[in-house]
C-alpha cells in the first residue's frame, strides 16, 4: 500500500507544485523516489512530529497542500493535539498519513501498534479519515483525498500487499464503500489492510456454504449512512472487521448509524478488544491471536449467525 | 446615562485626540483594556496581558506591515501569538489600531463573542491562528516562515511566546527547524516576565542561561528592555536586518509580570486573580496616573 501510495503522490505532485511532503524522518527506501524527484516538495521535519503537525499547518497557510508522513502513531497520536488545534481547527489543507495502521510492526512491540489511531482522529471535528483495504483502494483515494478540503488522515497498511480488487478502481467517489464480493447470508465490513483477511474469510465461509457479501470502506469519516442503512435492511447480521480496538473506531461507526435505524440488524464488531497487545509476533501472529485472521473471522461468523 | 465600553477605557484622554500610532500610548491602552476587559469578564492572566503591553504597541506601531482595512492583505506581516492567553493584549491592540471597534472589547468572554480568553482567529480580523495550549505558535510561525521564503515573499512572521511556556518540548524542536531551515524571516519574541503559573521559572524548570540556550540552538538572540519601547523597537529593528542571514532571531524581552499596577507586579497571584471591587480601582488610579 505504501508504495501505491508513494506512486500515486508522485503523479499528484508532478501536476502540483504546491504539493509538499513532511516526513518525521521515516520512510526510507520508500520515499526515496518521491525525493529524488521532487527535492523541492520534500522536508525531513526530524524527529519532532508535533512541530513538524504545526509546521505543516503553518506552511499550508501559505496556499499549500502539505502531507505529514509517519508511521505507527508517531504522525497521530504522538501530536494529536497539534492536529486538532493547529490543523484541524484552522482548516488547514493538512493530510496525516500513517504506514502501519494495526500490527504492521508487530514484532517491534505496543509502541508501534497502531490500534487507536481511527478513534483518536475520527472523534476530531473536520477531518477526513481514509482506511484504503488494498492498493488499488490506495490509488484511487490519493487524488481524492487531495481534492478534499481541510484536513484528513489516510490510514495505510505495509508494503507488498496483494491488490484484491480485480481491476482498478476508478471513479470512486467519497466516502462510498466498495463491495468486493456479492453475498446473500450476511456482510463483512472491513475497513483498512485487514481487507486480506475479510476476503479470505469469505472465501473459506463460501466452503461452509455461507455466502458472505465483503464490502470495504476505503472512507470511515464521513461514513456512507446511506450504504451502512442499505446493508442494516438486506441482512440479520453484520459483521465490522479492523485491525484497532472495538472502542470508538470503524465498528463503533457502524454502530452509530445502525443504532438509529431501527431496523433488526445485529452488529458485530471483530477488532482489537479493550486491550494493548503486549505479545510478541508478526502481523499474521497477532492477527491470529486476536482473532482477527480469516479463520478467525470465518468461525467468528459461522458462530454468531447461528443465533 | 452610563458611559459606554470606548468612553470609559477612554476617559483618561479627556476628549483628547488619541495617538494610537504612539507606542506608549498603545501601550497604556493596552494595559487599560487588559484592566477593564478582565475586569467586566471576571478573567485570568492580567500579569501576562501587562507583561507583555510594549511588545504587542511596538509591533503593531512600528514593526509589523499590516492593514487595518485590508486584513487579509497578501504580503502582511503575520503575527503569532503563542502564549495565547494574554489574547486581550492582541485584541486591544487590534480594535486600538482600528481592525475592529473598540466597543466589542467589552465582550470578551462573553457568551455569543468573538472574543475568547485564549486568542481565538474565527472571524476576529488581524488574528492568524487561535492559540491557547503552549508550544504550538512557533511551530506554525515556521511553517509560515518557510512558506513565505519558498515563495521568495517579503513578508515576515513574528511569534510571541512567554517564558513559562519554553518549558514545552514542542518549542525546542521548532526552533531546531528554524534553524535547520534558514528562517530569517521569522522572529522569536519571549516574553521574558520571569513567572508561570504556579511559580517563578528558575524555580519551576530553571531556563537561565536563556539567551545561550537559543545561541546553543543557532539562533541570533538579542535582549532588550521589554518595557522600553525605544529598545524594543531597535531589537525588532536589528532582526529585520537580519534578513539574508539564514539565522532566526529571537529577542528576549525582559519584562515584568503585571507591569504598571505596583502590588501586581512580580506577584504569581496576578496570574490568575480578577480585578474587581477596591483592587480595581486602585489599579485605575495607578494607570490612570501614568497615562503618556
Amino acid at each position: 500500500m505504501r508504495d501505491a501510495f508513494v506512486r500515486a503522490l508522485m503523479r499528484e505532485a508532478a501536476r502540483d507544485p504546491r504539493l509538499m511532503l513532511i516526513t518525521g524522518d521515516l520512510g526510507f527506501g520508500v520515499l526515496k523516489p518521491f525525493w529524488e524527484t521532487y527535492p523541492d516538495q520534500f522536508i525531513n521535519a526530524g524527529i519532532a512530529e508535533q512541530s513538524m503537525t504545526s509546521m505543516a499547518a503553518g506552511l499550508a497557510a501559505t496556499g499549500r497542500t502539505v502531507l505529514t508522513y509517519s508511521i505507527g502513531n508517531f504522525p497521530t497520536l504522538r501530536c494529536l493535539e497539534q492536529i486538532r488545534n493547529d490543523c484541524a481547527y484552522h482548516d488547514a489543507n493538512v493530510k496525516i498519513v500513517c504506514v502501519g495502521g494495526g500490527f504492521v510492526y508487530g514484532s517491534l512491540g505496543m509502541s508501534h501498534h497502531a490500534t487507536e489511531d481511527i478513534a483518536a482522529i475520527r472523534c476530531l471535528p473536520g477531518v477526513t479519515v481514509f482506511t484504503p483495504g488494498d492498493p488499488a483502494e490506495v490509488e484511487a483515494v490519493v487524488p481524492v483525498m487531495l481534492r478534499t478540503p481541510g484536513t484528513c488522515y489516510l490510514r495505510l497498511g505495509r508494503g507488498g500487499e496483494p491488490t484484491l480488487h480485480p481491476s482498478p478502481v476508478t471513479g470512486w467517489q467519497m466516502p462510498k464503500p466498495l463491495t468486493l464480493r456479492e453475498g446473500t447470508d450476511t456482510a463483512i465490513l472491513s475497513a483498512g489492510g485487514i481487507l486480506t483477511q475479510t476476503a479470505e474469510a469469505a472465501r473459506l465461509l463460501a466452503e461452509r456454504g455461507v455466502s458472505a457479501e465483503v464490502v470495504s470502506f476505503p472512507c470511515v469519516k464521513p461514513m456512507d449512512a446511506e450504504a451502512v442503512a442499505g446493508l442494516c435492511r438486506r441482512f440479520r447480521h453484520l459483521f465490522t472487521v479492523e485491525e484497532h480496538t472495538v472502542v470508538g473506531g470503524f465498528g463503533s461507526a457502524v454502530c452509530e448509524i445502525a443504532a438509529e435505524l431501527g431496523t433488526p440488524c445485529r452488529i458485530h464488531r471483530l477488532g482489537m478488544p479493550d486491550i494493548y497487545a503486549s505479545a510478541v509476533g508478526s502481523q499474521q501472529y497477532l492477527r491470529t491471536r486476536y482473532g482477527l485472521d480469516a479463520a478467525s473471522v470465518r468461525d467468528r461468523v459461522l458462530d454468531l449467525i447461528k443465533e | 446615562m452610563t458611559a459606554s465600553y470606548t468612553e470609559r477605557t477612554h476617559a483618561a484622554f479627556a476628549g483628547q485626540p488619541i495617538d494610537t500610532a504612539d507606542p506608549r500610548v498603545l501601550a497604556w491602552l493596552v494595559r487599560r483594556h487588559g484592566l477593564e476587559m478582565t475586569h467586566l469578564s471576571r478573567g485570568s492572566h492580567i500579569g501576562a496581558v501587562f507583561s507583555m503591553a510594549e511588545i504587542i504597541s511596538v509591533l503593531y506601531t512600528r514593526i509589523l506591515r499590516v492593514r487595518p482595512d485590508e486584513p487579509k492583505w497578501p504580503d502582511r506581516d503575520r503575527l503569532i501569538l503563542s502564549k495565547g492567553h494574554a489574547g486581550a493584549a492582541v485584541y486591544a491592540a487590534l480594535a486600538e489600531r482600528g481592525f475592529f471597534p473598540v466597543e466589542e472589547l467589552s465582550t470578551h468572554y462573553a457568551d455569543g463573542s468573538r472574543l475568547s480568553g485564549h486568542v481565538s482567529h474565527k472571524g476576529v480580523p488581524g488574528v492568524e491562528v487561535s492559540t491557547g495550549s503552549l508550544g504550538h505558535g512557533l511551530g506554525v510561525g515556521v511553517g509560515m516562515a518557510l512558506g513565505a521564503k519558498l515563495d521568495k515573499a517579503p513578508w515576515r512572521v513574528f511569534c510571541i511566546l512567554g517564558d513559562g511556556e519554553c518549558d514545552e518540548g514542542s518549542v525546542w524542536e521548532a526552533a531546531l527547524q528554524a534553524r535547520q531551515y534558514g528562517l530569517d524571516n521569522l522572529v522569536c519574541i519571549v516574553d521574558h516576565n520571569r513567572m508561570q503559573s504556579l511559580d517563578f521559572c528558575e524555580k519551576t524548570l530553571a531556563l537561565e542561561p536563556f539567551a545561550d540556550k537559543w545561541r546553543a540552538f543557532g539562533w541570533r538572540c538579542l535582549t532588550a528592555d521589554g518595557h522600553d519601547t525605544e529598545a524594543l523597537e531597535k531589537a525588532l529593528r536589528e532582526a529585520e536586518a537580519a534578513r539574508g542571514s539564514g539565522v532566526p532571531t529571537a529577542v528576549i524581552a525582559l519584562t515584568t509580570k503585571g507591569k504598571g499596577v505596583s502590588f501586581m507586579e512580580d506577584d504569581i497571584l496576578w496570574h490568575y486573580r480578577t480585578p474587581q471591587g477596591e483592587e480595581y480601582e486602585a489599579a485605575l488610579r495607578e494607570l490612570e496616573a501614568q497615562r503618556p
